[in-house]
């Protein structure tokens, strides 16, 4: 076992009374002390401060750097104007995903934000088609969400409230520069923000210092994507699933599907753009009856008794603003929302309903 | 007084019963609690025979019967509020029950002890 990595925050976080757990090789927070639930209401409330550091952050440069990531990833990044940022996927040639990622035009280089559990053999697999990104080591990345995110941010950075979602920019506060971009993981409006780790700290205590700010941990973001029907990397997509499976079909821009101008040249095309809107089983999102949650592994039946699963849970848990519990299943298509199927939970069968994704209303600034 | 099990849960005799919960500690450990599942009244169970699913925000967990007996009553009020857990652990019981014939509390560990325990 590998010693596990620390962000520029760790002091931080334990000042603040974190408990920490390894994740993805990276000791991260989970919790603050007031806990998964409050830390989950407050980012819907007003404004939750995440440290994401641990993912990757990637930088292509060069000419043709577009075109060329272009052939490992089905986006239109050619088409990407510059101060812009779209959601992509890495592919493989079995029609599977090896990561899913960020990236931005910012000017004279690209700049990724890959999943910290993929970020090396993301590197591998760019290497092993010709492209060698710098690697980002010295750069903290915290995350801003929530209703009162933009104001808070706002108060500190001058150049934050003409953002518009999806927007990146170079910001600055107090001599340092930042990489902004009007984006998240929550469902709500927010921001990422990228700067010098020397300075991660002074920052973050700036923004803590603002009422409407509170340190969340890993157990909110991840109870606040599901919520907001995003999918993770490793549970609701992986290797073994296509991106019509995975339900992120969207980040396939018609630019690259069959009759595009630059449709297919990426891993797995064949299999991939046939299946678009045509795959035997997706990713759906379904509600349980009563309290008890369905997490991941849980399988699901049509009847309540008997019969082969038509399915299982890829993510599942409490859904504090929903009030109870949520989940995202891969079911075979063809099953209509509002359908009622059964999880078998402890051998039981417990009813469940299959519903539209997100679970909550998302509030990104379009 | 109450006894504590290695598993983190405190039991209180009264009168011929034995009322039982998790402690302060578990509960912490366990973070927010969302859903809890509790055994039949009149079910008879034996010593760690899991009665009771705990789901927080975080995992599953079961509870084991602490001693072999039958159940005779359950906290309902947890099924709709099962953060009363985490605001007050040893209010919250879970489940009285009736010791099976010749089961004592001797040796459970005492309040001394299971703070040793938790460190």
């Amino acid at each position: 076992m590998t010693e596990l990595r620390r962000t520029p925050l760790y002091d931080l976080h334990i000042e603040l009374g974190a408990r920490m757990v390894p994740y993805a090789g990276w000791e991260m927070p989970v919790q603050y002390p007031l806990g998964v639930l409050g830390e989950h209401q407050h980012t819907r409330a007003a404004a939750g401060l995440f440290d994401v550091s641990h993912m990757g952050q990637l930088i292509l440069r060069g000419p043709g750097v577009a075109e060329a990531l272009e052939r490992l990833v089905p986006a239109d990044i050619v088409g990407l104007a510059p101060g812009r940022q779209r959601y992509g996927l890495f592919t493989n040639d079995r029609g599977g995903i090896v990561d899913d990622l960020m990236i931005a035009n910012k000017g004279d280089h690209l700049l990724l934000v890959v999943n910290a559990a993929c970020a090396d053999k993301d590197i591998a697999h760019l290497a092993a088609h010709g492209l060698h990104p710098e690697v980002v080591g010295d750069r903290a990345l915290l995350a801003l969400q929530g209703p009162a995110a933009e104001s808070a941010l706002a108060s500190l950075v001058a150049g934050v409230a003409e953002m518009r979602f999806m927007d990146v920019a170079d910001l600055e506060w107090d001599g340092a520069r930042l990489w902004v971009s009007r984006s998240g993981y929550t469902g709500e409006d927010g921001f990422e923000i990228s700067l010098r780790e020397d300075r991660a700290v002074d920052f973050a205590r700036a923004l803590l210092a603002l009422d409407e700010v509170a340190p969340v941990g890993l157990g909110a973001r991840d109870s606040l994507r599901l919520e907001a029907g995003l999918p993770l990397y490793g549970n609701d997509m992986g290797e073994d699933v296509t991106p019509a499976q995975a339900g992120v079909g969207f980040a396939i821009p018609k630019a690259r599907r069959a009759g595009g101008v630059r449709a297919g040249g990426f891993p797995g095309a064949d299999v991939i753009l046939p299946e678009l809107g045509a795959a035997a089983h997706s990713r759906r999102g379904v509600m349980p009856e009563g309290r008890a949650p369905i997490r991941e592994g849980v399988a699901i039946f049509a009847g309540a008794e008997g019969g082969e699963p038509l399915g299982h849970v890829t993510s599942g848990g409490f859904g504090p603003s929903v009030g109870g519990p949520v989940a995202m299943a891969t079911l075979p298509s063809g099953i209509p929302d509002g359908a009622v199927l059964y999880a078998e939970l402890r051998g039981k069968r417990q009813k469940l309903r299959v519903v539209p994704m997100p679970f909550v209303k998302t509030t990104y600034k379009r | 007084m109450l006894k504590y099990t290695e598993d983190h849960e405190w039991l209180r005799a009264e009168g011929d019963e034995i009322v039982v919960g998790i402690t302060p500690h578990a509960s912490e450990q366990l973070g927010d609690v969302v859903f809890i599942e509790l055994p039949e009244v009149g079910r008879e169970v034996e010593a760690g025979e899991e009665i009771v699913v705990i789901e927080s925000v975080k995992a599953a967990s079961d509870i084991a019967a602490p001693i072999a007996g039958v159940i005779t009553a359950v906290n309902e009020a947890l099924a709709d509020a099962p953060g009363d857990v985490n605001e007050d652990a040893l209010a919250a019981w879970f489940f009285r029950i009736k010791p099976a014939e010749g089961v004592t509390l001797d040796g459970f560990m005492d309040e001394a002890a299971y703070q040793a325990l938790i460190g």
